[in-house]
């Protein structure tokens, strides 16, 4: 039997091992199930959480935004609109928030023991998926309801990018995120900094405005953040009201391709040495 | 065969990148640093670090240039004090963390309990966490399954399985830990002090169980503990860590032994204005000789001399003061003077025996009645001791050699 396992000092920067990761995909799947039980075990109310923080926030924004502030949301009735927005953004937030401090909340684990590290960041923009999924159900049932009282809404062509939208918007949380968490494990300030960005960086969504409101040059500067195209596509798709322009969105799909290929290199990089720095 | 070869692993922190945890600290050290030439203001202090001093060199070596292999099928222990390299060399071989330079090549799946129950979540029951926690360590979920009765068997905690493992006491979760790593079958296995929790019955289990790994089943063990009677049961081998070097590398008992010498200090240093002046230990024919000599501003009364001589594994062997044994006359008192106790001991066998001394005014009444006290400061080396009863290379079972008069008719 010759040597199987060769621990060297350090591997070349795109030294990436994907066959290990997926000879880990069992650990994968019990993360996974790990993330999605333990959410609300404990909680009176259980899953139905997943239903409440989007009701309750589709309300707020319905009195706050379109009540208060008179904003418009093009046209489509207001609880919808917001909803659109709420489940896309916020699975996108999620997301971005819970891979971001991969390597503080799991330093116990990964100080003890080696896996590829990469599988707990896919892992929780994997679970992820299940609570966006109840979100979307939320959708689906506010869209039967309006759909027969009357309201003209129809699904678009676009639908069928829907599943390429999910993936980009995991893919973009996923590639910030492990970004983000590579450069907190030595500094502990930047997860408030981002944690504060992340909250800010919902208003330069079109999550509670439609960009239709917006001059031309006004809506490709906002089509910058690559989060936008993605929020607008999806109320297209969905609804037939809305921003949609390819070019937008082949520019956040290359964001997210460019971005995921970064920081994959560089969560590989700090995950070898990441223990004596943490 | 071999299983393991280690090949000048190195390890190398650099203590200016470990980091203070906050951007402000780091520029607050540059600064300090560089621009008004200070030392590292968040260096830590206080911490013994022989290998680089301050204001030399930012850089320690946790280990040094360490190269040996491994046999399959050997248990092999590693000791040493704290900060010596072991969990380092341990960390590097399971791959929390790289090494500077060198390489490891090993044969087969290496798996480690740096600490059981790693990767337990406290909301899962025990029979997510064995499936949890036997991914983590590489097991598909197939060979959980088949091994799931054994392990829960194994782990004795079979009423509890459908229970989330934060009701369990530590001793279950330990138990449940040790099970599902030595059920796991990989070729090497990597045991980090896992036996300091756990009842006695569990720590037998254990320790057959790891046994039964290497010689049964042909599976190499590292274990790092500084449970010296474990070690002795458990190795084949031992290598000494000290300063991130081997510094010895042979059979159980030399290996421990000669820890126990490095650790007990040969030569007592003692504070400026300490009233002790020096304690001497000598093995003279069969008596030990201790003597203590005090000179300072204090009158001593009852100058109480008291000592506890222990084995290597921590067990006292004997020890007394004059005043437990109802001596009432300590002479005059007196701030200068000398005490000497001739104690007649059984013969014991030959070897390093580490001593604590105790030196006080009378039977402790408050903290200043304490002149002088310290654990394992001073080892008794006792040679050839059965030379004078018998004749040259006696060998003996046990740490006293018995005097024995056998009659053959």
């Amino acid at each position: 039997m010759s040597f199987t396992t060769v621990i060297k000092p350090k591997n070349r920067l795109f030294e990436v091992d994907f066959r290990e990761i997926w000879q880990y995909r069992d650990l994968f799947a019990m993360f996974v199930k790990r993330d999605i039980i333990t959410q609300y075990k404990q909680t009176v109310l259980g899953p139905t959480w997943f239903f409440i923080q989007p009701a309750l926030t589709t309300v707020m924004y319905m009195i706050v935004f379109a009540g208060i502030a008179g904003i418009s949301t093009d046209g489509l009735p207001e609880a919808l609109f917001y909803l659109a927005g709420i489940v896309t953004w916020q699975y996108f937030a999620d997301c971005l928030n819970k891979t971001s401090s991969t390597f503080t909340t799991h330093q116990a684990i990964f100080g003890k023991v080696y896996f590829p590290r990469l599988i707990v960041p896919l892992a929780t923009v994997t679970s992820n998926l299940m609570r966006m999924g109840i979100q979307f159900l939320l959708f689906v049932a506010v869209y039967l309801y309006y759909w027969f009282t009357g309201v003209q809404i129809a699904p678009t062509i676009y639908l069928l990018l829907l599943p390429l939208l999910i993936v980009m918007l995991a893919g973009l949380a996923l590639g910030f995120g492990i970004i983000i968490s590579s450069m907190t494990t030595k500094y502990r300030d930047l997860t408030i900094l981002f944690s504060f960005i992340v909250q800010l960086w919902m208003y330069a969504t079109p999550v509670i405005y439609p960009l239709s409101t917006m001059s031309e040059k006004r809506q490709a500067l906002m089509a910058l953040n690559p989060v936008t195209s993605i929020v607008e596509t999806f109320r297209v798709a969905t609804m037939g009201i809305g921003t949609f322009n390819w070019n937008y969105l082949i520019y956040s799909f290359v964001f997210m391709v460019v971005l995921l290929a970064v920081g994959i290199v560089v969560f590989n990089k700090v995950q070898r040495s990441f223990m004596d720095t943490v | 065969m071999t299983a393991i070869e280690f090949e000048n692993i190195s390890k190398q922190y650099r203590l200016g990148l470990v980091s203070t945890r906050t951007l402000s600290h780091d520029l607050n050290r540059w600064f300090q640093m560089n621009i008004r030439g200070k030392e590292d203001p968040y260096l830590k202090i206080g911490e013994v670090n022989d290998r680089a001093h301050r204001g030399e060199s930012d850089y320690v070596w946790a280990l040094k240039d360490i190269s040996f292999k491994v046999e399959q099928g050997d248990v092999l222990g590693i000791i040493g004090k704290n900060g010596a390299g072991k969990s380092t060399l341990l960390k590097i071989l399971s791959k929390v963390t790289s090494p500077t330079t060198g390489t490891i090549k090993a044969r087969g799946r290496i798996a480690s309990l740096l600490e059981v129950g790693t990767g337990f979540h406290p909301e899962m029951t025990g029979r997510e966490n064995i499936y949890m926690n036997g991914a983590i360590m590489g097991m598909t979920k197939a060979e959980i399954t088949r091994k799931l009765d054994e392990i829960v068997d194994f782990s004795g905690v079979e009423r509890y399985l459908d229970t989330p493992v934060k009701r369990y006491s530590s001793g279950m979760t330990v138990r449940l830990g040790f099970a599902i790593a030595a059920h796991l079958e990989p070729e090497i296995l990597v045991v980090d002090e896992v036996l300091a929790v756990g009842d006695a019955e569990f720590q037998k289990k254990a320790i057959g169980k790891m046994q039964d790994v290497s010689r049964g089943e042909g599976r190499t063990v590292l274990f790092v503990s500084h449970n010296m009677a474990a070690v002795r049961n458990l190795c084949t081998r031992v290598i000494v860590m000290e300063k991130g070097q081997v510094v010895f590398d042979g059979k159980a008992e030399k290996a421990i032994s000669n820890y126990i010498a490095g650790q007990t200090y040969k030569q007592i240093h003692f504070p400026e204005n300490s009233q002790v002046k020096s304690v001497e230990i000598k093995h003279i024919n069969r008596n030990i000789h201790l003597k203590v000599k005090y000179n300072g501003d204090r009158i001593i009364k009852q100058p109480n001399l008291g000592f506890v001589i222990y084995d290597n594994y921590d067990n006292p062997l004997f020890g007394t003061n004059p005043i437990n044994l109802g001596i009432s006359d300590f002479g005059k008192p007196k701030n200068k003077g000398e005490v000497e106790a001739i104690i007649s001991s059984p013969l014991l066998t030959n070897g390093l025996y580490p001593v604590s001394i105790w030196f006080s005014d009378g039977i402790q009444r408050s903290e200043d009645d304490t002149i002088y006290q310290e654990e394992k400061c001073i080892s008794l080396e006792v040679e050839n001791n059965g030379d004078l009863y018998f004749q040259k290379n006696i060998s003996a079972e046990g740490l006293i050699i018995p005097i024995v008069d056998f009659k053959f008719k």
